[in-house]
């Protein structure tokens, strides 16, 4: 156990899997870097670090720098893993998932059913999302309801150091094609993190925090301002369970529906926008099988149905805020449902 | 084409306001005021510069991520380029883009891209538009070595000539796409990939704006005519990171205080003017004088402009809705 960066824990992760495991691959754009060039090789190790160092303990054959073609080496890696590989493939920004989406969603992810359950695709697509760095509309998105919507494809997102390294192990051993997503602005936040291998299963959400009077679902970073949320409002009287899904594909419904059950209420907190996103499928799914335990109408904290905006005080007051977790909350505490 | 001293002035300004520009960016960000991602084009100015005096505000061109020096080489205002790289109300896109999103639809520039490849169709559909309204005007996609590899940009390619489009595809090769060297990552060459879609490309030397100016000339020629598309292949050099904030160590040590020393555009262009006698040096300080005082008031406005309001969030998402 030692403290680690969501950076770190993704990095040991990936090293720890390519020493188990040699059937293990890396590929995307500069996730070493320095290919062909007169200087460093390894010069960037992914465009924030995150495979730094990896080039020198396996070598190129299994790091590969790829040329700017997302279709053909995304599409490579799927096609690599129904083969006998285990590649990860970085897509950098989750943003460029509109340059390679049919090998994505027409192909990796439909493999096993069409052809009658006999292929195995274990591939994973790391790719970082979420609104924070000033970064615009093209490179600010947080996707995973896209990925959700097709079956066939796992979508794992980690709240933090911890959660990223199980979950991250986890999906390289997976043998379906899973969509790993990470928070950009989460990659210096630290937190003890084992420094052995182990695993986090998918489906079976975290409990951060438990309590009477409502349930949050938070998604990805939003989990971690749902607990500064919960413990401002702990100071005022109202106690919250928040609970991390950690994967949107499956999802933990059971345990979802029980937390609701106990409170009664349900604020969901999810950074994508907010049509067809994970809050709307929550909110759907409590309607559906605990709407007699709903005590208040449930409540969205998402962005606006807008693009990520560039200028700092929009993007934030685009992004869901501590403060808008915390209000919500207080707005289903006094909230009724109406009689019938 | 012959240029007058007054085109010749003006194409100097327009390479020393690059300049300067980005030169300032590169000062600036360091401070931390300038949100976001920036790629600077300071090297470059001879491609964008030598290509765009050619055009008409009706032209169309699609840019990168390294958009400064094709904006301003197409007349998008300085003062509103830099409001917007500041994230200010009064940028040219009310800082909803930034950097990375500069556009000025009226100067024909279809706007920088944060999409690697995704300027290429778009300059097909531009074309189409011209030669379907017979406008006359031709459309062009800047894309880097790096983008040449997408297969949007070899789907363009294509379409271009399977359409005749007045198409032209410049293909700025600075040799780097990020960390990862032109020469791992582009199989073939420029030159045989064109000749693969039956259009001619030709090799440019692009630290010299008078062969960018007369390689350009010539295809932007052959399109207006319906002609067709055509590649220009320009060699050129990035001066500074691929974002601010990359430490290059992939690069040689002293490789860019080489090419500053022996190659850089400017320096070539006045050597090039005041050789023939064309202006004097004089002339030429003058131009730098006005230009940094430009670069210097814009700065300063931006830094004191205002942010936009809160409720612009919520607007330009759909014409209607
Ligand atoms: C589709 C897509 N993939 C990857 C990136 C990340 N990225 C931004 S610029 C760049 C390199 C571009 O190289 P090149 O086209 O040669 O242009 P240069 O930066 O050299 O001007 C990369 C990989 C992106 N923005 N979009």
């Amino acid at each position: 156990m030692s403290k680690k960066s969501y950076r770190q824990a993704i990095n040991e992760a990936l090293r720890q899997e390519m020493r188990r495991d040699p059937t293990v691959i890396i590929m995307g754009e500069d996730v070493a870097g320095g290919a062909g060039a007169p200087g460093e090789q390894d010069a960037w190790g992914g465009v924030l670090g995150v495979t730094k160092g990896l080039l020198a303990e396996f070598g190129r054959d299994r790091i590969l720098d790829t040329p700017l073609s997302e279709s053909a080496y995304i599409g490579a890696a799927a096609g690599a893993a129904a083969t006998g590989l285990r590649p990860v493939a970085e897509l950098m920004f989750v943003d460029f998932l509109g340059v390679c989406f049919d090998q994505i969603f027409n192909q990796a992810a439909k493999f096993r059913y069409m052809f009658g359950g006999k292929a195995r695709t274990p591939l994973v697509i790391r790719a970082m999302y979420g609104a924070g760095f000033r970064a615009a509309s093209q490179h600010s998105q947080s996707l995973y309801p896209i990925f959700t919507h097709i079956p066939g494809l796992k979508v794992v997102i980690p709240s933090s150091a911890y959660e990223a390294k199980g979950l991250l192990i986890q999906s390289i051993r997976d043998d379906d094609p899973v969509i790993f997503l990470e928070h950009k602005v989460l990659y210096d936040t630290e937190e003890e993190v084992p420094d052995e291998a182990y695993t986090i299963p998918f489906g079976e959400a975290n409990l951060t925090r438990e309590g009477r009077d409502v349930t949050i679902v938070a998604i990805g970073r939003m989990v971690g301002l749902a607990n500064e949320a919960a413990d401002r409002l702990a100071k005022q009287g109202i106690s919250c369970t928040v609970l991390d899904p950690r994967t949107t594909s499956p999802l933990d419904t059971a345990t979802i529906l029980e937390c609701v059950e106990e409170t009664g209420r349900l604020v969901i907190v999810d950074e994508a926008s907010p049509r067809c996103n994970i809050a709307t499928d929550i909110s759907a799914l409590v309607a559906q099988e605990a709407f007699g335990a709903l005590k208040a109408p449930i409540r969205m904290v998402c962005p606006p149905h807008v693009p990520v905006p560039f200028a700092p005080n929009l993007e934030d007051a685009y992004v869901p805020s501590a403060a808008r977790i915390e209000a919500a909350v207080q707005s289903v505490m006094v909230a009724q449902k109406k009689a019938a | 084409m012959q240029m007058n001293r007054e085109d010749l002035l003006r194409a100097y300004r327009t390479m020393r306001t690059i300049r300067d520009f980005e030169e300032r960016l590169h000062v600036e960000f360091a401070t931390g005021e300038i949100p976001g991602f920036v790629h600077l084009y300071a090297g470059e100015e001879a491609s964008a510069t030598g290509v765009c005096t050619h055009l008409r505000d009706d032209d169309f061109i699609a840019s990168t991520h390294r958009g400064h020096g094709h904006c301003i080489a197409k007349g998008v205002e300085v003062q509103g380029m830099m409001h917007e790289i500041y994230g200010r109300r009064d940028g040219v896109c009310g800082g909803k883009g930034g950097s990375m999103h500069i556009a000025d639809l009226s100067k024909g520039m279809l706007g920088a891209n944060g999409i690697v490849g995704g300027g290429p169709p778009l300059i097909c559909g531009a074309a189409l538009s011209a030669k379907i309204r017979k406008t006359g005007g031709v459309a062009i996609a800047f894309l880097g070595d790096g983008a040449s590899n997408q297969g949007t940009t070899l789907e363009s390619l294509n379409l271009a000539s399977v359409w005749a489009l007045p198409a032209i595809f410049v293909v700025e090769d600075n040799g780097y796409a990020e960390a990862t060297s032109s020469s791992y990552s582009v199989a073939g060459s420029q030159a045989a990939r064109a000749a693969g879609f039956g259009m001619p490309c030709t090799e440019v030397d692009g630290f010299d704006f008078f062969a960018v100016h007369e390689a350009a000339g010539a295809a932007i020629d052959r399109a207006r005519q319906g002609g067709g598309p055509t590649m220009l292949h320009v060699k050129l050099a990035r001066y500074y990171g691929h974002f601010e904030g990359d430490a290059t160590t992939y690069r040689a040590p002293g490789e860019v205080d080489r090419l500053r020393a022996e190659k850089d555009c400017l320096n070539r262009f006045r050597a090039r003017v005041t050789e023939a006698a064309l202006m004097d040096g004089v002339e030429l300080d003058a131009v730098d004088q006005a230009v940094a005082d430009e670069i210097e008031v814009a700065v300063r406005n931006a830094k004191a402009a205002v942010m936009p309001a809160e409720a612009d969030l919520l607007t330009d998402v759909y014409v209607q809705y």
